[in-house]
C-alpha cells in the first residue's frame, strides 16, 4: 500500500516530536494536559501533550508515538493544528478533517480517531488538573 | 562494491525466476507447444518427453521415485489435494456424519494447511492444533501426545515461513508410520534449500513449490509415496485423468519444464549456497544485536533454515519501520494494513508477546543477496530503530524504569 506524499513528508519529518519533561513531571505539571491513547497489541500509542498559557491558550504541544506511518502522520499533523488555539477550539478538531488533509485512506482511518481521542484527552487532562468543568469526554471504542 | 536498490530481501515471499530457468522454459511456448495428452502426433510425445524430464529433475531433488511426483498449480494446490484427499480417502465414517477421523496439525501452519484443516473439522472430522514451543518447534513428542486411536492424518510443515524454524520431520514420519498414520508435510520453504530424502525422512505426502526456488509462479508438485506404505488419495479436482487421475487438466508444460529445472539447479548448487546463505543471515543478526538493545531473534537459535531470520524490535511498530527501511524489500509481522490490525498469528503461537508480534521484521536472502546487501540492510534498521525510538512513548516509559506491560491501557 502506497502512502499518500503528505503523510511521507510528516513521517520523515515529524513536527513537535517531544516531551514537557520525564512521565512523572508532566503527570504533575499543572500547566501541561497529557493525552495518552491506544495500546501497545493494538499497535498503535499516541502520547500528546499541550502546554498551557495564562489565558488559556495553547502555546506549545508535543507527541510521541507508536505506529504506523500514518499514526505518526496523524498526531504529528494534530500538534501543529492545536499551536495557538484556544482549548475549545482545539476540540473543534475533527477526526475527518486530519482524514481529509492526509488522504488517508478507509484502512488507515483508525489512526485519525486515535489523534482526536489523544487531542480530547490531552485537553480533558489540562481541565481536570485546573479544575475546570468538562463535558468532554475522549471517545471510548 | 555498491548496492544497486531497492534491495531484495522477502525471498520467503517469491524468488526471482532464474534466468536459466526462464530460457528453459521458452521452447515450450511456440516450438514444443503440444498437449502431452496427444498420444498420437510427435508435437504431444515432444511434450510429454519435456514432462519426463521435469518429473524425473522433481523426483531426484527430494529421493523419491518420478512416479510419485503429482503437478499441481503450487503448493497452496498441493496441501489442499494432500489433506483433503487423504481425509476423505481414510475416513472412518462416510461424509455426512461425525467421528470421521482425527487429524493432528499445528496452529502455525501456513494458511494453505490451516484453513483445509479446518474446513475438514465442519465435515465431521476431529483436528488438533498442537502448540509449538516458545523456541516454534513442533517435536515428535508434541504429535505422540496428542495421537489418538482414530487418528487417521498428521500434517506438520517442514520449515515455518515467518520464522524459518524447522520441525521434527524425520522422527514425527517414523512415529507416523509405526501407528499407521498417513504424513503429510508442506515442504515449500525447505525444499530446494536443504538436503531432502522422502525414503529417509519418512514422508508420504509433500507439497513444494516453484517459484520459492527460482522457478515460476503457478506450477508446483506434490510427493505422494507409493511404496510402505502406498498412499491413496481421493481427486479433488476431476476431469481428464491427467496425474493418474489426482489431478485432472492439461499439463502446464512450460510451469512443469520451469520447476524441474529449477530443481535441478537447486541440487546442483545446494551445499554452497546452503553455506553462503547462513552467513549473510548470521551477519545480519550479530549486526542488529551488536547495536540495539531489546530485540529479540524469534525461534529456536539453530534450528533454522539459513536463508530466514526474523526479529523483533521493541517499542517500534513493524509497519512504520518497514517505511523507513524502504529501499530494502522485506515482511513485517505486524499486520497493521489489514482492517484487524492483529499481530501475526505465527508469534502469537510462539507466545511472543503483541507488543513485540507488532514490531517484527522476516528478512529473507536468496541466489543473488550479496553481504553487501546485508549490510545495508542491516545499517539501515539500526539507523531506523534508533529514530523511531526517539518517537516512541513506549520507549521514554522503558527507559523511565515504567513496565509497559503494567499499563491499563485502553484497548480498542
Amino acid at each position: 500500500m502506497a502512502y499518500s506524499p503528505k503523510v511521507v513528508e510528516h513521517y520523515e519529518k515529524p513536527r513537535n516530536v517531544g516531551t514537557f519533561g520525564t512521565q512523572k513531571e508532566i503527570h504533575e505539571r499543572k500547566d501541561v494536559g497529557v493525552g495518552l491513547v491506544g495500546a501497545p497489541e493494538c499497535g498503535d500509542v499516541m502520547q500528546l501533550q499541550i502546554k498551557v498559557d495564562d489565558d488559556g491558550k495553547i502555546e506549545d504541544a508535543k507527541f510521541k508515538c507508536f505506529g504506523c506511518g500514518s499514526a505518526i502522520a496523524s498526531s504529528s499533523l494534530a500538534t501543529e493544528w492545536l499551536k495557538g488555539k484556544e482549548l475549545d477550539e482545539g476540540l473543534e478538531i475533527k477526526n475527518t478533517q486530519i482524514v481529509e488533509e492526509l488522504s488517508l485512506p478507509p484502512v488507515k482511518i483508525h489512526c485519525s480517531v486515535l489523534a482526536e481521542d489523544a487531542i480530547r484527552a490531552a485537553i480533558a487532562d489540562y481541565k481536570e488538573k485546573n479544575g475546570i468543568a468538562s463535558d468532554t469526554k475522549a471517545h471510548s471504542h | 562494491m555498491a548496492v544497486t536498490l531497492p534491495i531484495y530481501l522477502d525471498h520467503a515471499a517469491t524468488t526471482r525466476c532464474d534466468p536459466r530457468v526462464v530460457d528453459a522454459m521458452l521452447p515450450l511456448f511456440t516450438e514444443n507447444f503440444g498437449n502431452p495428452g496427444s498420444r498420437n502426433h510427435s508435437f504431444g510425445w515432444n511434450s510429454e518427453d519435456a514432462v519426463d524430464t521435469a518429473r524425473r529433475q522433481v523426483a531426484d531433488l527430494i529421493g523419491a521415485d518420478p512416479k510419485e511426483i503429482v503437478f499441481t498449480s503450487g503448493a497452496t494446490e498441493s496441501n489442499n489435494l494432500a489433506i483433503k484427499g487423504a481425509a476423505n480417502m481414510y475416513a472412518r465414517k462416510p461424509a455426512g456424519q461425525t467421528g470421521r477421523g482425527h487429524i493432528i496439525t499445528a496452529m502455525h501452519e501456513h494458511k494453505a494447511v490451516l484453513d483445509p484443516c479446518k474446513r475438514l473439522e465442519k465435515e465431521g472430522f476431529d483436528v488438533t492444533f498442537l502448540e509449538p514451543g516458545t523456541d516454534g518447534l513442533i517435536t515428535k513428542d508434541m504429535v505422540e501426545s496428542a495421537m489418538r486411536d482414530d487418528t487417521i492424518l498428521v500434517t506438520v510443515m517442514w520449515a515455518n515461513n515467518e520464522i524459518g524454524t524447522i520441525n521434527e520431520i524425520p522422527e514425527i514420519g517414523a512415529l507416523c508410520h509405526d501407528r499407521g498414520v498417513v504424513f503429510h508435510t508442506d515442504a515449500t520453504q525447505w525444499v530446494g534449500k536443504m538436503p531432502t530424502d522422502v525414503k529417509r525422512d519418512n514422508v508420504d505426502l509433500l507439497s513444494l513449490s516453484a517459484h520459492k526456488m527460482y522457478g515460476p509462479k503457478g506450477v508446483g508438485a506434490l510427493y505422494v509415496r507409493r511404496r510402505r506404505p502406498r498412499v491413496r488419495l481421493t481427486a479433488i479436482q476431476e476431469g481428464g485423468g491427467q496425474e493418474r487421475g489426482l489431478r485432472s487438466g492439461t499439463l502446464n508444460v512450460s510451469g512443469i519444464v520451469g520447476l524441474g529445472k529449477a530443481c535441478e539447479l537447486c541440487a546442483e548448487e545446494m551445499d554452497s549456497e546452503q553455506q553462503r546463505l547462513l552467513k549473510l543471515r548470521k551477519r545480519v543478526e550479530d549486526k542488529i544485536s551488536a547495536s540495539l538493545d531489546v530485540i529479540q531473534v524469534n525461534g529456536h537459535a539453530d534450528k533454522r533454515l539459513p536463508h530466514i531470520t526474523n526479529i523483533s524490535f521493541g517499542f517500534v511498530e513493524g509497519e512504520s519501520l518497514m517505511m523507513a527501511v524502504k529501499d530494502v524489500a522485506m515482511s513485517s509481522g505486524s499486520a497493521c494494513t489489514s482492517a484487524s490490525l492483529e499481530p501475526s498469528y505465527v508469534l502469537k503461537a510462539l507466545g511472543v508477546g503483541d507488543d513485540l508480534a507488532h514490531s517484527s521484521l522476516r528478512i529473507s536472502f536468496g541466489r543473488w543477496s550479496t553481504e553487501e546487501e546485508a549490510d545495508f540492510a542491516a545499517d539501515k534498521i539500526i539507523e531506523a530503530v534508533g529514530k523511531l525510538r526517539e518517537l516512541s512513548p513506549l520507549f521514554d516509559m522503558h527507559n523511565e524504569g515504567i513496565d509497559v506491560s503494567k499499563i491499563e491501557w485502553n484497548t480498542h
